[in-house]
């Protein structure tokens, strides 16, 4: 009797610790590298550490700091501006560019792959496109409209024409979830509607429009996680200027931390992104959940 | 008849205009590209040329010598197929677990895993970088590769796949004497190939394409990778376009192929990141 159980209990603890060596490998990193800076931001944006960590405690001032400091609400207003020129029309441009796409047969890849090519690129490498084509002096497009217009430079075509690089780099994504949506819609929909007399424009309306919506609403809640977090693009085009026109949040913070040396105000900043960032993905969340209800 | 005339005229236009908007698309990738086979004053020779002939390798030539461009590239490599490597190896083996395996803790596990999916790793690069400071990790490949191995997405997909496989599966190589590590490596792993290829090539453009991590925890000439190094030459170069051009075809080149080469997947991989199967 003694010996069945001892028997009965050795696989028993190798069956209860096995999983975790399946788990380790992947949760001790995340621990290490996502959740334990996670935890040390809370904590950091309560002390004045620069940036190796030497700090003590302050309470809430950093808090009061932000709240008093323009610089930092100026870049919540340039991030702000730069989600409002992205989130809808480069939902939009998506849309557009899978319903053309889509009705393709032989032209199909090869205009798929142009639309989505930019998206693989390195963000240097966009860099180093917009300055070309966009170069105030030998730039292709300046030469071909005659201007001298100085894309990165003008305090008002700025943003906006960041804007424009990030929608050219990242529309593809965009359009092969739409494609993807577009291609679930049954065919036989567009049929029955031809039937009964339905026009194009009309089938456009009442089918393709609210069949697509679900894709839709999950592409804006995507763009709008991703747009939030701009660095690259205007470390790279702009480096901020002109005249601080497009310092946004997360450089705001890269600033104050790497080059002022004040992790715990940059850890403030990061704070703020975070509790941002992380009620939109609430809200994406609650997207999928319907999008997997209707499905 | 007369309806159905007017409509392919209309779809004639339409495709017309595809085209000529993909063509445009293109045209900075196509720009860059020529500009990299100019001769550094045929660059600003107008009006230019769109087609250079003969192709003229100078820039390249220069750019491989006169900077550390080569070791940029072996750095980048490195630390791309390690991080593919391993992320997929480990989300591979914690997406089972959490799948298919009962054990204390597993629903504390999954839900820190979903909220780690929601965290925005760029804020939280202050407290890494102190973190890896104090190991004396920066400037180092293990402080390059370790943060970029954890990525949440990735188990959440695979635990969605492997949610899909019958139980029966399992069932039948546990009664045949298999143990988890068969099961997973002869059993699901080839049952979601698919997937897990996706989700390497995407894996390995997004390491690759990194910038913002790279600029954070290497400052040493050496240790850059090719995204962070590129900007570094062109300070160094000041205007010169051909120059800039050919180190963006440089490093553009691994990406742009593993993307030409395996759209399909590149395709699944984006998608399934996005939530859709």
């Amino acid at each position: 009797m003694p010996r069945a159980t001892a028997q009965g209990r050795k696989p028993n603890l190798r069956h209860r610790l096995a999983p975790w060596l399946f788990v380790l490998p992947f949760f001790t990193l995340y621990l290490l590298f996502l959740a334990w800076p996670a935890i040390q931001v809370c904590y950091l944006s309560l002390t004045n550490s620069d940036i190796a960590g030497q700090g003590h405690f302050i309470g809430f001032s950093n808090f009061q700091t932000l709240y008093q400091d323009s610089d930092f609400w100026a870049s919540v207003v340039h991030t702000g501006y730069f989600v409002l020129l992205t989130v809808v029309p480069n939902t939009l441009v998506g849309f557009i560019l899978a319903l053309l796409v889509v009705r393709l047969k032989r032209l199909r890849m090869f205009v798929l792959a142009a639309f989505f090519l930019p998206f693989v690129l390195p963000v240097s490498v966009v860099y180093d496109a917009a300055i070309w084509v966009l170069d105030p002096n030998f730039g292709i497009v300046n030469l071909l409209s005659g201007s001298n217009i100085s894309w990165f430079q003008d305090p008002v075509l700025a943003m906006p024409a960041v804007a424009g690089v990030t929608i050219w780099w990242t529309v593809g994504l965009n359009m092969l979830l739409f494609i993807a949506g577009l291609q679930n819609i049954p065919q036989e929909y567009y049929e029955a509607a031809a039937l009964d007399g339905a026009g194009s424009f009309h089938r456009f309306l009442n089918i393709t429009c609210p069949l697509i919506w679900p894709v839709g609403s999950l592409v804006l809640v995507l763009q709008l996680i991703l747009q939030f977090k701009i660095f690259d693009q205007v470390y790279l085009l702009t480096v901020g200027g002109p005249f601080n026109s497009t310092v946004v949040v997360l450089l705001y913070m890269y600033r104050q931390g790497f080059q002022q040396g004040r992790g715990g105000y940059a850890a403030t900043i990061a704070l703020i992104l975070v509790a941002i960032i992380i009620l939109v993905s609430l809200i994406q969340f609650r997207v999928l959940r319907i999008r997997r209800a209707n499905q | 008849m007369k309806q159905r005339q007017r409509f392919s005229i209309l779809g004639l236009i339409c495709t017309l205009l595809t085209l000529v908007m993909a063509l445009a698309w293109v045209f900075p990738v196509y720009w860059i590209t020529i500009t990299s086979l100019k001769s550094e004053d045929q660059t600003i020779v107008v009006p230019p040329s769109f087609i250079p002939w003969p192709p003229n390798f100078d820039s390249f030539v220069y750019v491989l010598q006169t900077s550390p461009f080569i070791r940029w590239y072996l750095n980048t490599i490195f630390v791309s197929v390690t991080v593919t490597f391993f992320s997929i190896l480990f989300a591979l083996m914690c997406a089972y677990a959490l799948s298919q395996l009962e054990f204390f803790g597993r629903r504390f596990v999954y839900a820190s895993i979903l909220v780690g999916f929601m965290l925005p790793f760029s804020a939280l690069a202050i407290p890494l970088f102190m973190m890896l400071n104090r190991f004396k990790l920066v400037n180092t490949f293990p402080g390059l590769i370790l943060p970029q191995i954890v990525v949440p997405l990735s188990v959440i997909i695979f635990k969605q796949f492997f949610d899909d496989v019958p139980r029966d599966f399992r069932d039948a190589a546990r009664i045949d004497g298999a143990n988890n590590w068969r099961i997973l490596f002869r059993i699901y792993l080839p049952l979601n190939w698919n997937i897990t290829w996706a989700l390497s090539i995407v894996t390995f453009i997004g390491t690759w394409n990194n910038f913002f991590w790279p600029l954070v925890i290497t400052n040493s000439t050496p240790m850059l990778t090719i995204p962070v190094g590129m900007t570094q030459i062109q300070l160094a170069y000041g205007v010169q376009f051909a120059e800039i051009c050919a180190t963006a075809v440089l490093a553009s080149l691994p990406t742009s192929l593993a993307y030409i080469l395996f759209q399909k997947q590149v395709t699944q991989g984006v998608m399934a990141a996005a939530g859709i199967k």
